[in-house]
């Protein structure tokens, strides 16, 4: 037989530019989304401009997305595995309660704070652990880890509202609810969070590796990349990063009741995945999961600004999920 | 010397025999044809030789020495290296990043150890370039072509500098077209030294490019020849058992 000639330059398209590149990419979408969204709010109602870009409302506004968008960090990088986590919310109560609990005894709020850490760490353990070891499916352990976590964090807290913290009340009021030049403190926080995850998810072996595992977990396993340890790991790190915005949370609110953070899970993963971060694993990224927080903020305080019953936030918030998941499929992407 | 020798290979499975008194060689520089009814015991024969697990009788010699392979980094780290029916890539991943899966070159100093990339996607050039492939480093596998994908495992086993590659069924997926630009791979990786075994249902495939012929039948070895000993007719037989032993 003769050298067969190569059929595949036939196939073969033009190298995409970096434009183009950028033109694909749903994060970048949304974030033309989260600039036009209150331009055009302006332009319909002039007042909304003082309200919206107020400084009072810019610093609530990404205050409020800041929870949700730490939460989503430690999310994208369950979902990039191909798993999903859905305990957050509870995990978010038993760490904001661990505080609580400690620091009303009259424990300083380093110690505290290191146990709320440690609170959420373990909840993420116990779900990768069930999840790689004994190869349960992630929806159903995480799913009863929401409800254990709930019920966890009324029986620690006997059901008492905590809202004095002893001595390092200050401190922790100062983490949760101040500024540092000039941005607020949780903001500061996903920020740095968001850069470091970013950094890990594209330039470092573990984020190369995460997202294999998401691409083809039989295959990761053959080439030797120890999955099941490292679909343990982000689990861990959702927990870790959920106590990180119970801690933030709980010191900007100053207070802290059993109920902190009910479906915030869904909010959560509405992030990502309006992000444009694929259920099915394999895809996504930080800037996805902080954009994806934005965009939901966005429209949340457009429509309370602009009057309309926050009834409806739910159903607007809901829209914008299933475009972000049509807007895969019209590029003709496998969508979960 | 052959540069494997297994003799007297026996594999049970509680009470079913897979294998038994089956002796298999390979030599540098060959390609040997794997052929078998489905049962016959080529797989379980390719795991044992991949270390998935050790044989219940018998004994492995690689380069003359005795092996035990208990778990399939062993037989990696031996030389041997598989390429499997689903080729066991990553889709949403760069063919270069494939290519380095689990072997990623890094850079800079602890802590701050980073993905060259540019590294990487250089050298999977130099392989695909090797291999005569036109698939390009930086391309994402999802868009790729069944050829251009085979490509991308057999860039794998070339990395590593395997002395043995095995095939499992490389040409059931691709198009008839591509067939013939994967069997010209494997005629390179043979130029160059490696061993080859193409585990096929497809005869044409298995002797356009084999130079030994192996055929099991129900864990038995019925056939083992030089290809131009033998002919399409006569592997027919002995796969259905028409032919005994040849």
């Amino acid at each position: 037989m003769t050298t067969a000639p190569s059929f595949e330059a036939d196939f073969s398209s033009p190298r995409p530019s970096v434009w183009q590149r950028l033109l694909s990419k749903q994060p970048f979408w949304v974030m033309i989304a989260v600039v036009i969204i209150p331009l055009i709010m302006t332009l319909f109602e002039p007042s909304f401009r003082h309200a919206f870009f107020s400084g009072e409302n810019f610093v609530n506004n990404t205050r409020n997305f800041a929870f949700i968008a730490i939460m989503a960090l430690g999310q994208v990088a369950v979902m990039i595995t191909g798993g999903i986590d859905l305990s957050v919310g509870s995990t978010l109560a038993v760490s904001g309660i661990v505080l609580g609990l400690l620091m009303d005894a009259g424990h300083s709020f380093w110690l505290a704070a290191i146990a709320a850490l440690l609170a959420g760490i373990v909840m993420g353990a116990i779900n990768g652990f069930l999840i790689s070891y004994l190869k349960l499916s992630s929806f159903v352990v995480t799913l009863g880890m929401l409800s254990i976590g709930r019920s966890v964090a009324l029986a620690i807290s006997n059901n008492k509202f905590f809202h004095q913290f002893g001595e390092d009340e200050p401190l922790l009021q100062a983490i949760g609810g101040g500024k540092t030049f000039g941005i607020a403190n949780p903001v500061l926080v996903m920020i740095v969070l968001a850069l470091v995850m970013g950094f890990v998810f594209r330039y470092t072996r573990y984020g190369r590796h995460l997202y294999a595992i998401g691409g083809n977990e039989h295959a990761s396993q053959l080439t030797g990349v120890p999955v099941d340890l490292l679909k343990l790991s982000v689990y861990v790190l959702s927990g870790l990063m959920t106590a990180i915005a119970a801690i933030l949370m709980v010191g900007w609110l100053g207070s802290v009741t059993n109920g902190i953070g009910i479906g915030y899970e869904l909010r959560v993963i509405a992030s990502t995945v309006i992000g444009g971060v694929n259920l099915l694993g394999g895809e996504g990224g930080a800037f996805a999961a902080v954009v994806g927080a934005a965009l939901i903020e966005i429209i949340r305080n457009s429509l309370l600004l602009a009057g309309v019953d926050p009834y409806w936030q739910g159903t607007f918030v809901g829209i914008f999920i299933i475009l972000a998941v049509l807007l895969e499929r019209l590029r003709g992407r496998k969508v979960g | 010397m052959a540069l494997l020798e297994m003799t007297n290979i026996a594999m049970r499975f509680g009470a079913i025999e897979a294998l038994a008194g089956v002796d298999f060689s390979l030599e540098p520089g060959r390609i040997t044809g794997l052929m078998g009814d489905n049962g016959a015991g080529k797989s379980t024969l390719v795991k044992i030789i991949a270390g998935n697990f050790p044989p219940s009788e018998g004994n492995m010699f690689l380069e003359g020495k005795e092996v035990h392979f208990h778990k399939p980094v062993d037989a990696r780290q031996a030389g041997i290296e598989v390429v499997y029916q689903d080729l066991a890539i990553c889709n949403n991943l760069t063919a270069s990043a494939n290519v380095f899966l689990g072997r990623e070159v890094m850079k800079g100093f602890w802590p701050v150890r980073i993905l060259d990339n540019w590294m990487m996607s250089g050298r999977s050039k130099v392989l695909f370039e090797e291999l005569k492939s036109e698939t390009r480093p930086d391309d994402v596998v999802r868009s790729m072509s069944g050829g251009q994908r085979q490509a991308v495992a057999i860039a794998r086993t070339h990395l590593s500098k395997a002395k043995i590659v095995l095939m499992d069924e490389p040409t059931a997926a691709i198009s008839v077209r591509q067939v013939a630009e994967v069997l010209d791979l494997l005629k390179r990786l043979r130029d160059q030294g490696m061993a080859i075994v193409l585990i096929s249902h497809r005869m044409p495939d298995v002797f356009a490019v084999s130079d030994q012929i192996v055929v099991l039948r129900r864990g038995r070895k019925v056939a083992d020849k030089p290809i131009l000993k033998s002919s399409p007719e006569e592997v027919t037989g002995l796969i259905t058992g028409a032919i005994k032993l040849a």
